[in-house]
């Protein structure tokens, strides 16, 4: 999951939380899962770094990226 | 330079004194020619009559005269920068361009091949004042003076500033300006793809952003020459490439700063229209804050210089911590709303239960009251206090009926405040008396 995708249902999981009205016991579900979400985004991010590549298209048509010194 | 018999030149034109071409008078000072003095009669008795020209007999065609003239008139000039306003400009059906220059008391015929064409921003227009760079020669048909452009700039950039006006007359048309068109650009983007020179400043500005707000972003280049003639179309290309490839989810496309002719391929018509039709959403950065052009416009965002670009794509690590933090708490407020409602439920339930159990503690209080009341109502000892007395015997049986006495007999009186002792003297019974 991309870190947008993983706002993205983090943001779902509290709407629905907020709206919907529904068993305590599903709600502390989709908190849980919540939780898990905010923990996988913010290891992602400790351990991000930018990565600087070229795009090269080969004779046949195929793309490749190629590391680039930057 | 060549030079030809019969014509001697100084065809150094003069030098330009004033940066501005049009701060001079509108007549130009005449350049020196020097040519023969009018020797004629000397010249012909040197070389005689038979000479070509030299006489009725020797008279030489006109075609003879003109190429002569032609091959003199374009030997001797080097190109030159003329300056006169345009009059009669007309673009004509086999794609040349025809039009004068004048000033007060000349006039110039001047032509610009298609060709030519593309070294200059657009067709002016009448009554432009301009500089036109070119070679002067002669027509030899019309045995008229022409001078072929392949330059030309107008006061106050008004070619560039027409050209640019034509191009974006156009795009609106088409309504690729229209500020609906432009898309939001994706938050937190893993790919981007940059259009621009590998070797240029621009890509090394936007990668040491990245490097600082390093969101584990991947930067994809797609090298373009981003100025000079083949600029246009490899920019065109690069960016074709990227489409087809798929893998951007933003592309930024621009240039550090430069002339107005450097940047000008990011007002290419064909450049523009490319970026307007990028699938993916698209940042311009062209040039520094004051530099705008079309491929800015058509862009989903216009980002001052290539920097503001890739601060632009991509948030700061700063911000995505924030913004993980402000999630944290909508969640935990959101799993406390959850918990709001039971919790408030079993309160209402416990206050419900406690008002309930309470009223019926009351209700048996009252019922009990009642009931006290009523065998309060029934007890003998209300009696006593409404001033009756009861006989007892010994053993604390009520002594109701004169069977119960017995002469001489002794019994206790109850009254309300206390007992007396009390002896039988005579019993009168009602109807039959005993004694």
């Amino acid at each position: 999951m991309t870190l947008d995708e993983t706002l993205g249902r983090l943001e779902e999981i509290a709407s629905r939380l907020d709206e919907e009205r529904m068993e305590l016991g599903d709600a502390l579900v989709l908190f849980e899962e919540g939780v898990g979400r905010l923990r996988e985004a913010a290891a992602t991010l400790h351990d991000a770094e930018a990565r600087v590549k070229r795009l090269i298209e080969l004779a046949d048509g195929a793309f490749v990226l190629e590391d680039l010194d930057g | 330079m060549k030079r030809r018999r019969g014509v001697i030149t100084s065809p150094t034109p003069s030098p330009r004194p004033s940066p501005n071409l049009f701060d001079e008078p509108a007549v130009a000072p005449a350049m020196e020619l020097r040519v023969f003095e009018n020797t004629m009669p000397e010249l012909y008795d040197e070389v005689g009559e038979t000479f070509p020209g030299a006489s009725p007999g020797s008279a030489i065609a006109v075609s003879t005269l003109t190429q002569t003239v032609k091959d003199v008139v374009e030997g001797a000039f080097i190109p030159l920068w003329v300056r006169g306003e345009v009059s009669d400009f007309k673009a004509h059906r086999n794609g040349h361009w025809y039009f004068c220059l004048r000033d007060r008391t000349s006039q110039l015929k001047c032509v610009v091949w298609s060709r030519d064409q593309r070294g200059i921003p657009a067709a002016p227009d009448d009554g432009m004042q301009v500089a036109a760079l070119g070679q002067v020669g002669v027509y030899a048909t019309r045995g008229e003076m022409q001078f072929t452009v392949r330059r030309m700039e107008a006061d106050g950039d008004g070619l560039w500033r027409k050209a640019l006006e034509l191009t974006r007359g156009r795009l609106e048309t088409d309504g690729l300006l229209s500020p609906e068109r432009k898309r939001a650009l994706p938050r937190y983007p893993r790919r981007i793809a940059v259009v621009t020179s590998a070797s240029g400043a621009a890509l090394q500005d936007v990668i040491a952003v990245l490097r600082r707000r390093a969101p584990g972003v991947e930067l994809v280049v797609a090298h373009a020459a981003v100025q000079g003639e083949g600029a246009p179309l490899e920019l065109c290309a690069a960016l074709e490439r990227v489409c087809r490839w798929g893998g951007a989810e933003l592309v930024i496309i621009g240039r550090g700063g430069g002339s107005r002719e450097d940047l000008w391929a990011f007002n290419d018509e064909r450049v523009v229209r490319a970026v307007a039709a990028c699938p993916v959403p698209t940042i311009s950065a062209v040039g520094h804050e004051i530099d705008v052009t079309l491929c800015d416009l058509v862009a989903d965002h216009r980002a001052p210089t290539p920097s503001a670009a890739a601060e632009a794509a991509v948030p700061s690590q700063e911000e995505l911590l924030l913004t993980l933090a402000a999630h944290r708490q909508r969640l935990v407020s959101a799993i406390e709303g959850c918990l709001y409602e039971p919790r408030d439920r079993a309160r209402a339930a416990s206050q419900h239960l406690v008002t309930t159990m309470s009223r019926r503690v009351a209700d048996r209080q009252t019922a009990l009251a009642s009931v006290a009341g009523r065998l309060n109502a029934l007890s003998p000892l209300a009696t006593l206090e409404r001033g009756y007395a009861v006989a007892q015997d010994g053993d604390g049986r009520t002594l109701a009926s004169t069977r119960d006495f017995a002469d001489g007999a002794s019994f206790a009186l109850r009254l309300r405040d206390g007992e007396v002792d009390a002896t039988v003297t005579r019993i009168r019974s009602r109807g039959a008396s005993v004694s």
